[in-house]
């Protein structure tokens, strides 16, 4: 895989019971772009989004995610079940035993993935700024004594924490609440807490499930706004699904389209804008009707 | 009125040891929703340890008392660690993805295993432990008096310390952090990178040790034990636990002084054949008043 593509999809195929949620989907994600999918009500974008953080077992195919400097593969990493050539090769099969043991979508995050919900998912009982800290803890002194004892390296650590913490709501604009119960927010503040929560735990991809839904025209500009300073000031790549239609056009570098659980269409912008199969599967018209997105 | 003091101060002593037991149910329940029926056995176990290690310890001429206790303390709390560790691992693990019946069904029966390994392994008899430390402190209140064994006194210390140090570990640690994470959303605690399972076990890993500290300082005390005691003390710290509201940590520790003030008053005050009538009926009253337990959250019905 280049480096230039952060996370690459390869016939990824999701099958509940007899249901094809997915059917060979294929898409490359280029590094430090912001790119959207797409597609209509049932088209499988969060069902892609739930296989690429390890919310789901993919039935096949395969992710490669190429992030902190090395490439992982997500399917791999969630236990795969043991195959006949396992037997040959010990290496291959030491290696699925760990990850059957050991393995779990906590491994896809570390690996420099993380995502956001359609419908949030917050610690509702936890404060905001513990919101943030909790997504830290893997780059911090987890020694439980070193806790108990107050040790300095551990003070240091979580000062450290707190200051990631509230850098993040800096930018979310929520440092005024930072004490209060994260459930307590308003419906907008939720969504740009998530936000934060997401990009604290320092991801090379982000992941945003709807994150414009529900929210008035003013917030959403805020919110691309937001989203511009994640790639140009943070370098991080941002993939996202978006029904907001002049949003997605505005910020994206390139947009994959989906219908039916299959990639139909993707491209830049102005690709998408004008492909007949895309307006086809967005309004049901006949091909070469003319209708404008 | 010496007796109500003397009684309450029983109560006290009975009423943390029972917290302390209950803070393995509530915090097993609060992370994974299931009732780990198990744990009234763990405790047990601790009693046979604290046993076993009282006689190591003097094998190699450990004489004096506060060696004694605190090499007992981290003897047993290591080991009982460790089985509460394995237990998760062995029976409850497996099902983490199957429904809550088949969870508690392996609970029973890890209870029962445990129960018939200790009875083959340790006999079928009554065991005791010679008492260590003894001596009162006396309070003389109108013509009466009060007696505080010295022993009691330590119950009270230890148990207490225990608890605060939990509440600390719970609140401002990072791996409180990450328990209560998980506790309110697993699968997005684990999509933040937290390994989840390794937090479930420590969750085990806490709660028997709680039971084990309750067990060294009950053997220690009552000097009798045999392999059938983890029964009726799991289901009264269990009571404790649903009274104070199943899933709060402080819910269990007020829970189990109640239920043990509650329990003491009773018995010293109008008859001790029916303690235990009044401590379950106490239970259902508070119940039907507040169905989610004292400190514990109402129900509520995502929408």
């Amino acid at each position: 895989m280049s480096q230039e593509n952060i996370l690459k999809v390869e016939n990824l195929v999701m099958h509940f019971g007899g249901i094809k949620a997915l059917n060979d989907v294929t898409f490359d994600i280029k590094r430090g772009s912001v790119s959207a999918l797409i597609g209509p009500n049932g088209a499988g974008k969060t069902t892609v989004f739930n296989c690429l953080t390890g919310f789901y077992k993919a039935t096949g195919g395969n992710i490669m995610l190429s992030a902190n400097g090395k490439e992982t593969s997500v399917i791999k990493v969630l236990g795969e079940p043991f195959m006949m050539t396992d037997f040959i090769s010990p290496v291959a099969f030491i290696q699925r035993l760990k990850y059957k043991m050991f393995g779990g979508s906590h491994l896809v995050n570390r690996a420099g993935l993380s995502r956001t919900f359609q419908n949030i998912r917050l610690f509702k009982e936890m404060s905001v700024v513990e919101n943030l800290l909790v997504a830290q803890h893997m780059r911090v002194n987890r020694n439980l004594m070193g806790g108990i004892l107050n040790t300095k390296a551990y003070q240091l650590a979580e000062e450290e924490a707190l200051e990631r913490a509230f850098y993040w709501l800096g930018v979310v604009d929520l440092v005024d609440f930072a004490n209060r119960l994260a459930g307590e927010l308003s419906y907008g503040q939720q969504r740009r807490l998530e936000i934060a929560r997401a990009m604290c735990t320092n991801p090379e991809i982000v992941c945003l499930d709807e994150p414009a839904a529900g929210l008035n025209p003013s917030e959403t500009e805020a919110l691309t706004k937001m989203i511009r300073v994640l790639r140009d000031e943070h370098k991080t790549t941002v993939l996202l699904i978006e029904h907001d239609m002049g949003m997605v056009m505005d910020i994206s570098d390139y947009i994959v389209v989906l219908d039916h659980g299959e990639v139909i269409a993707d491209g830049g912008p102005d690709d998408i804008k004008s492909n007949p199969k895309v307006i086809a599967a967005y309004l049901g018209a006949e091909e070469g009707e003319e209708v404008t997105l | 009125m010496d007796i109500v003091l003397q009684q309450l101060v029983n109560g006290l002593t009975l009423g943390s040891v029972y917290g302390l037991i209950a803070i393995g149910y509530t915090m097993v329940y609060g992370i994974i929703g299931m009732i780990n029926f198990a744990h009234g056995d763990v405790y047990m176990v601790s009693a046979y340890l604290t046993a076993i290690s009282i006689a190591l310890l003097t094998f190699f001429g450990v004489q004096s008392f506060p060696f004694i206790i605190f090499g007992a303390l981290v003897f047993t709390i290591v080991i009982t660690g460790a089985y509460g560790w394995v237990i998760e691992r062995v029976a409850y693990r497996p099902l983490r993805n199957s429904s809550r019946l088949s969870v508690l069904i392996s609970a029973i029966g890890m209870s029962l295993i445990l129960q018939n390994y200790v009875q083959l392994s340790q006999g079928p008899n009554q065991q005791g432990v010679p008492t260590l430390l003894s001596g009162a402190f006396r309070f003389y209140v109108g013509d009466g008096f009060v007696q505080i064994t010295y022993m009691k006194v330590m119950i009270l210390l230890i148990a207490f310390t225990g608890m605060a140090v939990l509440t600390y570990i719970i609140q401002k640690t990072k791996l409180g952090r990450m328990c209560r994470a998980t506790q309110q959303d697993r699968k997005m605690a684990s999509i933040l990178g937290i390994d989840t399972d390794k937090v479930i076990s420590s969750v085990f890993v806490i709660g028997s040790a709680m039971a084990a500290l309750a067990g060294v300082l009950v053997t220690l005390d009552y000097g009798a034990f045999d392999f059938y005691i983890g029964f009726i003390m799991g289901i009264k710290a269990f009571t404790a636990a649903v009274l104070g509201g199943i899933g709060s940590l402080p819910g269990a520790m007020l829970g189990g002084i109640i239920l043990g003030l509650s329990e003491s008053l009773f018995a010293g005050l109008v008859s001790s054949d029916y303690k235990d009538v009044f401590s379950f009926s106490l239970l259902v009253l508070i119940l039907i008043i507040r169905p989610s337990g004292l400190l514990g959250k109402p129900a509520v019905e995502k929408v």
